[in-house]
């Protein structure tokens, strides 16, 4: 999968859950969850099942913590998608 | 000096009506909003009938954002935030996200027990091993105060925000705890009512009990039939009901319509004592909750001209009726007229003290007894203590100033508030 649709499908993941539009439209990956999109904090654990349902993976309370940005999110997915 | 309190806001979602237009025609024409429920049958209910309020997808998003939908399984919450919503509506204010905190409102909303389907969703996934797939809503939805965290997050309500809880007491207690806040000079405005989940999960228990009809599944409007001679068992319901309490002061100084006066009431309870059980009443508490709230709103007994009894449709209705004549010193002819809104709703538990608070207020302010239905046999018991036009089968246009409302709920818990028509 190439990073372009890695982020259209994290876009797509993210979408009902984030606060600012303009932000939202103009996701990369240096795109914040929370100080950017304005995500509520306690959505993120609903972004991650959301995230393990669409790849089919499963992600520990490690991953979890350290995902609070595009890239970061990015990082996990491929690791564990290449696992 | 103590302050006055009225009303100045109402929202309702109820079995026979959503709305307060479609709640209040319902109430006129004797409307009955009882349904037979498959589900229930499937499940090997005795009483396969209960009452359901209408709610479509399209009113969840007038409500809701799309956002606050997912995952969302509440129906006592869904119902608690629409009528609150609207009450607020209907009392001159706006539902809007970046309104100013508004630390002069509060809110009481009460419930029995909080998204119940929530809850079993969340146990199978426990169950499994599952908990770290349990989302972020599980603890808001099945949290009692589940209700009052939305409702008070969607209006911006700064005051005192709580949810209390007292069986079928539950919404009439919650109004009078709004009232003696802004009596006492501690709120102006406090948004109240209460609501309950639908569903075999929160009737399940109910229909253990045998409490429930079980002889009206093939003919469900005609099930609920409290005071009836042929009345047997109570028929479970589900809904919400909201009212804006107010200081006059606040009412006048914002110029908005007035339903009516909260002139006052009691809480009590008869504490399992003198026959009174976890399931039957003290009636010697019931009575004096009744004299208490008359004498608490510098009231005469005789003033009293309507009542919404609490009648359930079990065999406790005459000895509540009973209770009435006593605690008033009133029978016969002389008896005030009475009316039972669940004929037309069922027992919506939890919801059932805000609904009928509702139903009180709209007879006052619209000058009519609403219908008795289903109650053109009235029990011996019954008709021995009153006239038989004191329980009208059809609805009845009356000039009157006072209506009493009393809720009784499992724990031998006691509410009675009394209102009074406000002219301006």
């Amino acid at each position: 999968m190439t990073n372009d649709d890695l982020i259209a499908k994290l876009k797509t993941i993210v979408a009902p859950y984030i606060q600012d539009e303009e932000a939202f439209k103009n996701l990369s990956e240096d795109t914040d969850f929370v100080s950017d999109l304005k995500i509520n904090s306690a959505n993120l654990v609903d972004i991650i099942l959301d995230i393990e349902d669409e790849f089919d993976i499963r992600l520990e309370n490690e991953d979890m913590e350290k995902m609070l940005d595009v890239k970061s999110a990015m990082e996990i997915v491929n690791t564990k998608l290449s696992a | 000096m103590k302050n006055r309190v009225v009303i100045t806001g109402l929202g309702i979602v109820a079995p026979n009506g959503v709305g307060i237009s479609e709640f209040t025609k319902a109430l006129k024409s004797g409307k009955s909003g009882i349904t037979f429920h498959q589900e229930l049958a499937d499940l090997n209910f005795s009483c396969q009938i209960g009452g359901v309020p209408n709610i479509t997808d399209a009113i969840k998003s007038e409500y809701f954002t799309d956002l606050q939908l997912r995952g969302f399984n509440s129906s006592g919450i869904l119902y608690g935030c629409i009528s609150g919503i609207d009450a607020w509506k209907d009392a001159g204010f706006n539902m809007d996200s970046e309104s100013d905190l508004d630390y002069d409102t509060g809110l009481i909303f009460g419930t029995g027990t909080s998204g119940v389907e929530k809850f079993r969703e969340a146990i199978y996934k426990l169950d499994e091993g599952n908990v770290r797939r349990l989302g972020s809503t599980v603890v808001l939805q099945t949290m009692a105060s589940g209700v009052s965290a939305y409702l008070s997050g969607m209006l911006g309500l700064g005051n005192q925000v709580t949810t209390n809880s007292s069986a079928c007491t539950t919404g009439t207690e919650a109004l009078l705890m709004g009232f003696e806040r802004i009596q006492n000079g501690k709120a102006k405005r406090m948004l109240v009512g209460s609501c309950s989940d639908h569903g075999p999960y929160v009737w399940g228990g109910f229909d253990a009990m045998r409490v429930m009809t079980y002889k009206h599944n093939n003919n469900p409007e005609s099930s609920s039939r409290p005071m009836s001679a042929t009345a047997s068992g109570f028929v479970p319901g589900s809904g919400a009901g909201a009212l804006v309490l107010e200081s006059l002061e606040s009412a006048i100084e914002r110029g908005v319509k007035i339903y009516a006066e909260v002139l006052g009431g009691e809480v009590n309870s008869g504490g399992q004592r003198q026959g009174g059980t976890l399931t039957a009443p003290n009636a010697e508490a019931v009575q004096r909750c009744i004299t208490k709230a008359i004498e608490n709103s510098d009231l005469h007994a005789d003033e009293i001209d309507v009542i919404n009894g609490h009648l359930t449709a079990t065999s406790k209705d005459a000895l509540e009726v009973e209770n009435w004549t006593k605690a008033l010193k009133r029978e016969g002819e002389d008896f005030p007229y009475m009316n039972s809104t669940k004929s037309m709703v069922g027992h919506c538990l939890a919801a059932a003290g805000a609904i009928e608070c509702l139903a009180s207020v709209i007879q006052l302010k619209e000058q009519f007894v609403a219908p008795n239905i289903n109650c053109e046999d009235l029990h011996p018991e019954i008709e021995a203590l009153v006239n038989r036009e004191q329980i009208p089968t059809q609805k009845k246009e009356l000039n009157f100033d006072v209506i009493a409302k009393a809720s009784f709920g499992f724990g031998d818990v006691n509410a009675c508030v009394l209102f009074k028509r406000y002219i301006a």
